[in-house]
């Protein structure tokens, strides 16, 4: 496999008021699995369907109903595993977490604690091309989404909808290997796009379907190093776990809000106290959920309606040969094949949609880094004007892929491919065609251009002086040339033959 | 293990249930002797047994994904104690 290498950031230092202090991040993601029905049930994941309409007696827990465990969402879970490098435990096995909320009918959810499905694993960071932060995920469990309360309808009562109850989720944890704010927000980003490009998970943050509780805690420069040497979390400070956060913004804003928090604590010479937090966006604030944390004791225990979850190896190894390419080889292929830089790579690979459009132009183009400008440049900044996507761009790969072979045959010039591709996006057609209709051409034959130049040359006997003295003024005789030849001629064939006509 | 008064308390709390103080040390008293009753089990000598999660070898059941359930609102609310607009209504709970 192709790899770019990377050197490791530096993490983020905050000053306080005696010291400097480092942040020590890990993550709990929460992904949904993208799947068509339950984790447990035969009922829709459809989104923005009417209350509790998509929902079973099993999910609404209706006395006596069992679970039957969806296949698919386990084999997304394992395809999730082998895309982040995971061990997969072919033994694992679902637990019952307990606690009492309106919007959990069961009274529990049903995880895995003890065994989950997916072992440890990696994600590489990419913070700026070459800087690159290794994060291990610890493990990946699956387990059952909880319902929606709503508390506004009403000023008495909460309103509550099942429709999310039961849906799979895969809950991705990572070691605490994230070093600031605006790495968490790089490793969401990466996590999310290595999920599309799996398909496990659509990666919608706005809809809840990816949702981070944050580990956040300070140490004194140094510390972590320590920590890393020997595995030993007493070197590092008490953690805060900010829950739900669903903003990469939020994310980093919390962030910075808590480590601040902590550092003002800890340098008053108080104790961090070990809780959970949630973050406000109205104030930038993180608030104490403590009340709630002194009812919670989950009392897990194996759960008496599933066996264990057996799996076999070649079960495993059928999905792990129908992975697609992901975002680190693709980018590596891109950087190698195609003579990128890795920024345009990264840019063009952030979206699975957008990488294979660019392939298609630049198999037919014959030109990576020309390719790339045109897409990167050109058509993403002109579909960003429309606010659409690449999916609905009115230009297809080999309508932009015979605008670039015009450039590259030198038939017409930077400035005409802009108003080509204008033409072609707003109005479609066959590039070469509609050049050729609208005598859209430069003029590339020298003995044209060198006939211009002469006639100009000797209608301007006291400007040919005047260059000759003064070589700045060529660039006149150029202007003159574009103009006679109505804008068609290659301005670097006039710029050549102009220079040597003048003698400079 | 012992379970004390307020063990017994905790435990009905966690289980939301309402025991009136005066009740809490024979329901002590219940789990000492239900626990009690279960700890015979470690005379037993497990070393080296694979823990038996079925009396018969079977593999978990799978379904495959389908939607083959849901869409029956009425059904699902008929028992709520109250129900508006589709939601289930319960009284007002915020964290």
């Amino acid at each position: 496999m192709l790899d770019l290498t990377y050197d490791t950031p530096k993490p983020k230092v905050i000053a306080g008021a005696k010291h400097d202090w480092e942040l020590v991040i890990g993550m709990e993601v929460h992904a949904q699995v993208a799947s068509q029905a339950k984790l447990f049930s035969g009922a829709s994941t459809k989104f923005g369907a009417e209350p509790n309409s998509n929902v079973s007696f099993v999910d609404a827990a209706m006395p006596g109903m069992l679970p039957v465990i969806n296949e698919y969402c386990i084999e997304q879970a394992v395809r999730t595993g082998l895309g982040l490098k995971a061990e997969i435990n072919l033994t694992s096995a679902f637990d019952r977490k307990n606690y009492f909320y309106p919007d959990l009918p069961q009274g529990y959810q049903i995880s895995q604690l003890y065994h989950p499905l997916v072992g440890e694993g990696e994600i590489i960071v990419d913070m700026e091309p070459g800087i690159a932060r290794k994060v291990r995920i610890e493990r990946i469990h699956v387990e059952q989404d909880a319902g929606k309360s709503i508390h506004d309808m009403d000023p008495h009562m909460s309103f509550v909808d099942l429709n999310r109850t039961g849906v799979a989720l895969m809950e991705i944890v990572s070691r605490p290997d994230i070093r600031g704010p605006e790495e968490a927000a790089a490793y969401i980003a990466k996590l999310r796009q290595i999920l599309r490009y799996l398909g496990t998970c659509d990666g919608n943050m706005q809809n809840g379907n990816l949702r981070a509780d944050v580990n956040v805690s300070i140490c004194r420069p140094g510390q972590y190093e320590k920590y890393m040497e020997t595995q030993d979390f007493s070197h590092l400070g008490t953690r805060c776990e900010i829950k739900n956060m669903n903003s990469m913004r939020f994310i980093q804003m919390a962030i910075e809000y808590e480590a601040r928090r902590q550092i003002q604590i800890v340098e008053g010479g108080g104790k961090v106290d070990q809780e959970t937090r949630l973050y406000d966006p109205d104030k930038n604030e993180t608030r104490s959920m403590r009340s709630k944390e002194e009812a919670h004791d989950y009392r897990y225990f194996p759960c008496p309606d599933l066996l264990p979850l057996e799996i076999e190896q070649a079960w495993v190894d059928d999905i792990a040969a129908s992975l697609p390419e992901l975002p680190d080889e693709k980018k590596a292929r891109f950087v190698k094949d195609f003579g990128l830089s890795e920024y345009d790579a990264n840019v063009l690979t952030a979206e699975v949609v957008n990488a294979a459009y660019f392939e298609q132009v630049v198999t037919q183009a014959d030109d990576g880094k020309l390719s790339a400008n045109w897409v990167i440049n050109e058509l993403f900044g002109r579909l960003k004007k429309d606010d659409c996507d690449i999916t609905d761009s009115p230009v297809s790969p080999a309508q932009l892929a015979g605008i670039i072979k015009l450039i590259k045959a030198d038939t017409i010039s930077g400035k005409m491919a802009k108003d080509l591709f204008e033409i072609v996006y707003t109005e479609g057609g066959n590039p070469e065609e509609i050049a050729e209709a609208r005598g859209m051409k430069q003029v590339t034959d020298t003995g044209a251009i060198e006939t211009a130049v002469d006639e100009i040359i000797a209608a301007n006997p006291a400007q040919v002086e005047k260059a000759k003295q003064n070589p700045k003024l060529a660039g006149w005789f150029v202007g003159q040339v574009m103009k006679a030849t109505g804008g068609k001629a290659n301005p670097k064939a006039v710029n050549d033959i102009v220079a040597a006509k003048l003698g400079l | 293990m012992s379970i004390d008064k307020e063990t017994a308390a905790k435990v009905a709390k966690l289980a939301r249930i309402k025991v009136e103080d005066d009740a809490l040390p024979a329901l002590a008293q219940e789990f000492n002797d239900i626990l009690g009753f279960i700890e015979q089990l470690n005379e037993v000598d497990v070393d080296g047994v694979e823990p038996m999660v079925s009396v018969t070898p079977m593999r978990l059941k799978r379904r495959t994904d389908g939607v083959t359930d849901g869409n029956m609102q009425d059904k699902v609310l008929k028992n709520a104690p109250d129900a508006r607009e589709g939601f289930f209504a319960v009284p007002k709970v915020v964290e």
